[in-house]
């Protein structure tokens, strides 16, 4: 099947998930329920893309492919900082910050983060890239075991409104900060797109890349900031997801069968984008809402992971 | 032309390359010789670029090697290091392509194709050229990679062991090659080898380092000589002389 074809039935399948999501068992009161699943959707694929561009890259720079940006600890801020204003304003934590802000101060958080572990590591000259994953992993661990820590000691009703953003939803998403979050995501899409043959000569390694020509160090620090607004956008949008980035790239690779960022980056945000409209389809028509995508998520990724270990086996 | 002024390079405490400096003759081969840990590839990677020294200059075309953008060096110096290992999708023709980034961004035209074509058959890889690297043999990736070199076409090339764990038919291949392009095309060729024979046939200069400074260079013929090369490796060195090439044995 050439790449033509793959690309023309992945843009199908995400059409025809978004159409039968839009339109499936709609109620009597179909403006209003067509307008808030018309975000739902539309906010899915924003996630899928910031996941795929983002876990996409960030494979590339580290040369892994089964890492995701969640190993270098954003999601552990993120959830440090709502466990502390739980733990900080208890019930009243929704009359004290509002969704947007909410939303504006976990991404800053983030940023400051990045920023952070940016100047730590670059600041000798010494770009080591494994050594800052090491420090993000530290820091990662040591913010999750603060938050239980914090998760122990609150009350157990309070604890609730601390569960709910433990886990990925696009429920409760709110159509402010969707507009903020698109507006974040073109704005690095934009920039991020420009040099996509960049990454190619850094997927060859640091010394081919270095031999023709790229100015290596800059490179890496442009694309792990641009993987850092997305990340920090996408988890403050609907929470901890990017493990999905494991399993949507790795199925990139699998489908399409190149070196080249072009063709990896677009076709990682389709099957992104196809993952999470079936997952989310699965968890409200099927489920109910009994269970969250991102059980369903790591359900199907670990099935995939148990595939791909047996595949290898037999050769 | 290449050269060098009082280059050194620490890891802390430890000194690796001490107050080196060199001149590279134009248009030969010149092979770098040594004990493993004398700092030649950490020498060759300095001259790349690919490390920074803690002192000294590198100056190519009379120009220091600092003030150069990456992209511009990239046409003028291109350097081959040992290890090559990519999981990558990634075809032999497209492999070569990379050569040509420096001119063309990733946009390839018609007379980058020419420079691939060239650079293909130049290392006779015209049947495997649509094989996926992580497919290829020893021999054919480091072929590979050394076409990438070709068509990246810099009157400098570095290599970093280009032979190792290579049989002896395709170090012979290899060695051919590059004679030719040193030749034909008027490249200058430095290369760190650690087969003296390899070195002694091939090449027109060597230079021996040892503990991080250089020892002796000079023309091959003026190297080849037991009581230089026993300084150099330490060990004892019987020197064949056989049709105008010098040979080593070193097996007491």
């Amino acid at each position: 099947m050439s790449t033509t074809t793959k690309i023309l039935i992945l843009v199908f399948l995400t059409l025809s998930l978004s159409g039968l999501f839009l339109f499936y068992n709609l109620p009597n009161s179909w403006e209003y329920a067509l307008e808030r699943r018309g975000f739902k959707v539309a906010s899915m694929i924003v996630v899928g893309c910031c996941i795929a561009y983002s876990s996409v890259v960030f494979q590339t720079l580290t040369n892994n492919k089964i890492l995701t940006p969640s190993i270098m600890g954003f999601e552990a801020v993120y959830m440090l900082f709502q466990t502390l204003i739980v733990f900080i304003y208890g019930d009243q934590t929704f009359q004290v910050i509002k969704n947007s802000g909410n939303f504006f101060i976990s991404v800053g958080l983030m940023m400051v983060f990045a920023l952070l572990l940016f100047v730590l590591i670059f600041k000798k000259g010494k770009s080591n890239m494994y050594f800052l994953l090491l420090i993000g992993l530290v820091l990662g661990t040591i913010f999750t075991t603060m938050s239980s820590f914090l998760q122990l000691v609150i009350d157990p009703n309070e604890f609730l409104i601390v569960e709910q953003k433990m886990f990925a939803s696009f429920n409760r998403m709110n159509i402010d900060i969707f507009w903020y979050a698109l507006g974040f995501m073109i704005l690095c899409f934009i920039i991020g797109f420009r040099k996509l043959q960049h990454l190619d000569l850094i997927s060859l390694g640091r010394e081919n890349a270095i031999n023709l020509g790229l100015d290596y160090n800059k490179s890496i620090k442009f694309y792990l900031f641009i993987i850092a607004v997305l990340v920090a956008v996408s988890t403050a949008l609907v929470g901890p997801l990017t493990f999905l980035g494991i399993l949507v790239t790795n199925l990139t690779y699998e489908l399409f069968k190149t070196y080249k960022h072009s063709i990896l980056i677009p076709c990682c945000c389709l099957v992104s984008a196809v993952a999470i409209l079936g997952g989310q389809f699965l968890v409200e028509q099927v489920f109910n809402f009994n269970t969250t995508i991102s059980i369903i998520i790591n359900f199907i990724g670990g099935l995939y992971f148990m595939f791909l270990l047996l595949k290898v086996r037999k050769v | 032309m290449i050269s060098v002024d009082s280059i050194t390079k620490k890891y802390s405490e430890n000194t690796v390359v001490d107050q080196v400096s060199m001149q590279f003759p134009v248009g030969k081969i010149t092979s770098l010789i040594g004990a493993n840990g004398a700092g030649k590839s950490t020498l060759l990677s300095i001259i790349s670029r690919l490390l920074k020294q803690n002192n000294g200059n590198i100056m190519i075309n009379d120009k220091n090697l600092e003030s150069y953008k990456s992209r511009a060096l990239a046409k003028q110096l291109s350097i081959l290091k040992q290890s090559n290992h990519l999981e990558l999708k990634l075809t032999v023709r497209e492999l070569i392509g990379f050569g040509r980034f420096p001119y063309s961004q990733g946009k390839l035209t018609k007379q980058d194709e020419v420079k691939i074509a060239e650079a293909i058959d130049f290392l006779d890889l015209g049947d495997i050229q649509d094989k996926y690297i992580d497919q290829l043999s020893g021999g054919q990736k480091q072929r590979a990679f050394l076409a990438l070199v070709v068509a990246q076409d810099t009157d400098y090339i570095l290599l970093d062991e280009p032979l190792n764990n290579l049989d002896m038919k395709h170090s012979v291949q290899i060695m051919k090659r590059l004679e030719q392009l040193c030749k034909e095309k008027g490249k200058t060729i430095i290369i760190v080898i650690h087969e003296i024979n390899f070195a002694s046939h091939y090449s027109d200069y060597i230079v021996a380092m040892k503990n991080g400074k250089i020892i002796h260079s000079g023309a091959t013929q003026d190297i080849m000589n037991p009581k230089v090369l026993s300084e150099v490796f330490e060990i004892d060195f019987e020197i064949i002389h056989k049709s105008g090439k010098q040979l080593c044995n070193y097996f007491y």
